[in-house]
This record gives structure tokens, sequence and C-alpha cells, in this order.
């Protein structure tokens, strides 16, 4: 993957500096000369797309912290003054509730494009990796930054979700009251809060550095799975990417202004707008969308020890999807069962999604628990039997090839 | 072999969705059926769609609602009068902003002496509240009135499947203050039969479970609160009118949001038009892309 021109600095000030510290030709090799196989569909702008939104996060969110309380007297009221007194205040904070919606489906989609080619598959495990470390990061600062407002849902999702460390045997008591800093959801608990909902973002960009170095090291799948060969593969990073993921990346932000100017609290709760208060529980506590899948995974098993295990280990098991997919070939495209199976696995998905929104109980129970079964059925024993048994249509000689000539070549790999 | 699969694990989840609901089962042996009330109905509101704006006419005569009749009980703490003529607002001029603050009595202080003193309104004064304290209020209604500040927003029903997805497309977001105009006129002095009502509580066609603590406000019932614009005097007029008030005060920023986002999709559109085509170009020299 080399034969692409590298920097060369013209003004004699560049040639100065870029010896001292190379820092543009790095850019230059990762953002402009980078090869990129030339078959990349739209499925692989969602990396972009997840970094603009993180930027789009920090910026919102540092100007609303500057506005922002954390104090359980004042936080709700705080962010009414953002909403009501703050110039574009209300534009900051429904682009930041709303971006982290956004953030979290452009998310799913990155990782279900994984899932589909096969992403995750040597030599791109650590890839991988990183990326459910990222997932986890986010998980956590979503939840913590729910909890800021200070309405009811805030108050009682911080509850339901710090209570569920009560599980761990022996010491479960002591971990929840060392968590809440007190014996209840309190002050102590919506600064700490606030301190790390400001800290974990920029472990995330740390980690999302090592994410694209790890991504530039490897080089990026495409949609037929096979590695490229030649040049003639590829094509450079700029223009062709970029305008690529600049294109997608508008067209996600039509989405997103559609939810931030025209319906920005349809992906709320209206509780979330009535100020905590520890003596009332709402009726129904429900988590954000984005966390559905996790809540009715953790509310199918009755055992509440076992529940948070199985919260715990549905994305656990993300990370060693590399070694539970038994497949060498890694393109769902030229597999015909997997690809089946995946399509099943996503409605499964976003099956549990709804569950999760529904009260726990009666027939709601019953499917969830079918769902959370076939969720690790489908990683445990469904990758790793289909590698095995599963005849695979043939493989294309190149990337070139099956973009010039599509119908798949004769000659077997 | 896949459609089987896929056809018992739907088969699975639809007889568990069938099976018996536990709660279900319990209720046939208790007495009490709880109240379920109905969806409220969908009102047509000025300020709903991409284009929509207040109806400045009707918030003034929800204000006017407000004062005579919620503001016994019900505070507006997050509010300032002088945001009643900012834009978007009310309308009201700047003089009509400090007449109308000088009708209210706020207290101040401590001044020199250490004393607090009360003195007339000034524009850049919340709404002074109901109630010096909560317990005031239950001590008088074994409840707090809530604030008015944002219970348009804090307020909703059930849309169920698939509306609650249908909405996002149709920017159906009134839920709160189509409940709040059901709830204010759905005061009925009989719950219907088999429904029990705990003693002390007043029955709503509209309120979840049926009982609340608020009383029937009877100056909306009976016409009591002059409109001078001739829209009639009618329980169903107020609690639009106070609704729309409602509105406005929980989303003061409402018609600049829709008049911002309406520029802001216009250039998105466009943009996502002229990026289309230069990477259509951009790719047209690469073979086998079109
Ligand atoms: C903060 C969140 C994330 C950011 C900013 C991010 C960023 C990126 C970027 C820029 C790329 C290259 C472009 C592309 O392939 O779309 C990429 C690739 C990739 N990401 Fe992420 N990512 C994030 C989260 C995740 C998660 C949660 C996973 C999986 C659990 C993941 C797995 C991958 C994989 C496997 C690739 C390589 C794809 C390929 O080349 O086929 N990423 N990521």
């Amino acid at each position: 993957m080399s034969g692409h021109a590298t920097y060369q600095p013209t003004s004699p000030f560049m040639k100065w500096f870029e010896r001292r510290l190379p820092i543009v030709g790095l850019l230059y090799s990762s953002f402009v000369a980078y090869p990129t196989p030339r078959n990349l569909n739209y499925w692989w702008t969602f990396g972009g797309i997840l970094t603009f939104f993180l930027i789009a996060q920090f910026i919102t969110g540092i100007v609303l912290a500057m506005h922002y309380t954390p104090h359980v007297d004042f936080a709700f009221n705080s962010v009414e003054h953002i909403m009501r007194d703050v110039n574009y205040g209300w534009l900051l904070r429904y682009m930041h509730a709303n971006g982290a919606a956004m953030f979290f489906l452009a998310a799913y989609i990155h990782m279900f494009r994984g899932m589909y080619y096969g992403s995750y598959k040597d030599p791109r495990e650590v890839l991988w990796i990183l990326g459910v470390i990222l997932l986890l990061l986010m998980i956590m600062t979503g939840f913590m930054g729910y909890v800021l407002p200070w309405g009811q849902m805030s108050f009682w999702a911080a509850t339901v979700i710090t209570n569920l460390f009560s599980a761990i045997p022996g010491i479960g008591e002591a971990v929840v009251t060392w968590l809440w800093g007190g014996y209840s959801v309190g002050n102590p608990t919506l600064n700490r809060f606030y301190a790390l909902h400001y800290l974990l973002p920029f472990v995330i960009a740390g980690v999302v550095g090592l994410h694209i170095w790890a991504l530039h090291v490897v080089g990026q799948n495409n949609p037929t799975g096979i590695d490229v060969k030649s040049e003639q593969d590829t094509v450079a990073f700029t223009p062709y990417a970029t305008i690529k993921d600049s294109f997608l990346m508008v067209v996600f932000c039509i989405l997103f202004a559609w939810f931030v100017f025209y319906v920005p609290n349809f992906l709320g709760h209206a509780d979330n707008y009535i100020p905590a208060n520890p003596a009332v529980t709402p009726t129904h506590i429900v988590p954000e969308w984005y966390y559905l899948p996790f809540y009715a995974i953790l509310r199918a098993i009755p055992n509440k020890l076992m529940g948070v295990g199985a919260l715990g280990a549905s994305i656990v098991i993300l990370a060693f999807l590399p070694w539970l997919d038994t497949s060498k070939v890694r393109s769902a495209n030229y597999r015909p069962l997997y690809r089946q199976f995946f399509w099943i696995f996503v409605i499964v998905c976003v099956g549990l999604g709804w569950l999760g929104s529904k009260p726990a109980e009666g027939g709601y129970v019953i499917v969830s628990r079918i769902f959370t079964a076939y969720y690790f059925l489908h990683f445990l024993v469904i990758l790793p039997l289909l590698g095995l048994f599963e005849k695979t249509k043939p493989l294309p000689n190149s990337i070139s090839e099956s973009i010039l000539s599509p119908a798949p070549a004769a000659s077997v790999t | 072999m896949l459609r089987h699969i896929l056809a018992a694990i739907l088969a699975a989840s639809l007889l568990g969705l069938m099976a018996p609901h536990p709660a279900a089962a319990e209720d046939q042996t208790e007495q009490n059926h709880p109240y379920e009330p109905p969806p409220p109905p969908k009102l047509k509101w000025s300020f709903a769609g991409p284009f929509g704006h207040y109806d400045q006419a009707q918030l003034q005569r929800g204000f006017k609602v407000y004062r005579e009749v919620c503001a016994n009980c019900h505070g507006l703490s997050l509010l300032s009068f002088r945001n009643l003529g900012e834009p978007g607002a009310l309308g009201y001029s700047e003089a009509q902003i400090k007449a109308l603050a000088s009708e209210y009595k706020v207290q101040d202080g401590p001044n020199d002496q250490g004393e607090m003193f009360e003195r007339n309104g000034r524009p850049a004064d919340r709404f002074p509240a109901p109630f010096p304290n909560d317990n005031a209020a239950r001590a008088r209604y074994n409840a707090v009135p809530p604030d008015f500040s944002v219970i348009a927003k804090a307020r909703t029903y059930e849309r169920g499947f698939p509306w609650f997805i249908v909405d996002a497309f149709t920017q159906y977001q009134e839920h709160g203050v189509d409940y709040i105009a059901a709830y204010l006129g759905g005061f009925e002095d009989k719950p219907p039969p088999k429904v029990n009502i705990p003693a002390g509580l007043q029955f709503n066609k509209y309120f979840p479970g049926g009982g609340n603590s608020m009383p029937k406000p009877v100056q909306i019932y009976t016409g009591l609160v002059t409109y001078d614009d001739g829209t009639p005097q009618t329980v169903e007029q107020y609690a639009k009118d106070v609704s729309a008030f409602l509105m406005w005060a929980a989303e003061p920023h409402l018609e600049e949001r829709k008049r911002i986002g309406f520029q802001v999709m216009v250039f998105l559109i466009v943009f996502a038009g002229l990026l289309y085509f230069t990477k259509k170009k951009v790719w047209s020299a690469v073979k086998g892309h079109t």
C-alpha cells in the first residue's frame, strides 16, 4: 500500500518545521494520500460521521458547561436558564441531547456494518476491541450526561442503574454507597457524575485516536472482504473518501436538524421536565432509547445478579467476536447463511429495544427471554458452527476485478 | 431451514406476547379496576408544524386565565415579567410590562435596617410564588400544585405503536398541551360507574387513575373570565387558551427554533445536493464507478 506521494514541503518555513515536527506529513499521509479500497460503500462513512459528532458534542458540551450548575438545588433550574436566557442556549442544549442520540445511532450502524462485512476478523481484532471499549465509554458518558438535568428520569435512572451494583455478592451494598458518596443518590452523586461526564469524552477522544491508528496500520476492510492486493484496488483518501464522507455527513445532519429543530423532545421523556423528587417514583422508569436492548436483557432474567451479569456479558461478548466467528470469509456477501442470520440478529436487537420500552410483565418478559437467549445463541453457537459448515460463495480475485467484472470469477480461491 | 428458525422465533414470541398477564389475572379477583383515561382529543394549535408560531391574542387570553384562575395555586417560578414582552411572546410593550409588574407585590431585602420588605414588581422580577413553601400548599390542598414553568413539556400521554413513530415524521409534539386542555375540561362531578375515587380526590376523566387533588376550577366552568375580544367564554376555549400560554411558557423560543430550523434545512439540502454532484464528478474519473 505504498506508491502514493508523500508530503513534500515547498516553502522554506515548512521545510524547516517538518524536519523538527513532521506533523503535516503525518496528517497528509493519514488523511490525504492514505489509500482506501476503491469499492467502499456508504456504510463506511459512519466512522467519519462519528468523529464529526464527537467534535460537535465537545463544542456544545463545553459551552453548556459554562452555564450549568452541578448542584441538586440548582441543576434543573440552571438547565432551564440555558433554555430561556442564554443566547441560543436552547439550540446548544437540543443539539447536545439529540447529538448524543445521533452518536449512538451512528455507532450502532457502524457496528452492524462491521458485523456484516466481517471487519472484526484477522487482522482487525484490536481495532474492533477498541471499538467495543468506545461503546462502553459512550454508554457511561451518555448515562451520566442524562443525570445532569436532574429531572425525575435523571434521578430515577441514576438510582436504578447504580443499584445494579448492589447485586455483587458481599460487597454490593458497600460499592453502591461508595458510588453514591452517601446513602442515596444525592448531591455528591451529581457532582461526581458531572466531573466524569466532562472527563470521559477526553478518554473517548484518546481511544478514537488509537482506533484510527490501528485502522491505518491494518488498512480498511471493504465490501468484498478480500485484502487489497495492488495499487489498482485503492484510491487516495482525498478527494475520493473525503467527498463521499462529507456528502453522507451532511445527509445525516439533515436527520439531526429534523430532531433538533422540529421534534427536539421526541427522544426524551416528559418526566424529565419534572424536577427530581426522591419521594415520588415515576410509573415507568425507562432509559434513553439507545440503552433499551440492554435494559431488556437485564430485566429478562429474574435473578438480579444474573440479570446484571447478562447485561455486562451482552457487551463484553462483542470483544470476543473475532474468535467466536470461525469463518475465514469476511464479507456476508459471500456467506449466504450468515447473511440471513445477520438480519435475524438485527431484528432481534431491534426487538429487544422495543421490549426494553415495555413494562417488565406478562408476555413481554417471556419474549424478552426468548430474544435474550437468541442474542447469546447467535454469538456462542450460531457463529462458531456456521464457520465450520457454511458453504461460502467463490470470492473474486481482487477488488478491482469485483468492480470491473462483477460476475464471480470462475477460479475459486 | 432458516425460514423455520425465523418462524419458530416469531411463533414463540407471539405465544409469549399472548401469555396471560399476571397483573390482569389479579385484577379479575380485585373489585377496583384502575381507571384508564381515554386519549385526549388532538386539537389544532397555531404553533404546531414546521412553520408554527404563537397566536399572540390567544397567549394574552391564556395569560388572563392563568392570572385570574390558575395563579392562585400554580407558580410560574422560572419566568420574569419581562419575558412576556420578548420576541415570540405575548407582544406586550415595555410600558405594559412595567404596569403589569407593578400590580404584583414582591419581597425584597434585606434593607439597611436588615429588614425584608415588600415593593411593587419590576419587569426583571420573577412571578411571585403562590405559596410561601410546599407545606403551606399541602396543608391547604393535601398536595403541592405543580409549578407551571415547563408543565407543557412535562406532561404527555401514551401514543402506542405505531403512532409514536409516526409522530416523529408528522412532527406531532403537542402531547402536553392536548393533555392539559383535555384535563381542564375533564372535571366531572360523578365518576363513571365502577370507578372508585378515594375520598378527598376529585374525578377527572383524563387524569391517570381518575382521582386527582385539584378541585374543579369553577371559574372556567361558569364563564367567569371575561374576554374583551369577543372570543367565546367557554370551558373549551379557556382550556385551549391557557394551554397555549403554558406551551409558550415552557418553550419561549419555539418560533425562533422553527424559523432557524427551516433555514438550516434549506441550507443542508442544497449543500447535500452540491456535495452529491461534486462527489459524482470526482468519482467519474475512477473506472467502474458512476
Ligand atoms: C466514538 C466512537 C467511534 C468513532 C469516532 C469511530 C471512528 C472510526 C473511523 C473514522 C473509522 C474509519 C472509517 C469507517 O470505516 O467508517 C472506523 C472504522 C472501524 N470502526 Fe470505529 N469508531 C467508533 C466506534 C466504534 C465501535 C463502537 C466499533 C465496534 C464495536 C467500531 C469498530 C470499527 C471497525 C471494525 C472499523 C474498521 C472498519 C473497516 O475498515 O471495515 N468503531 N471507526
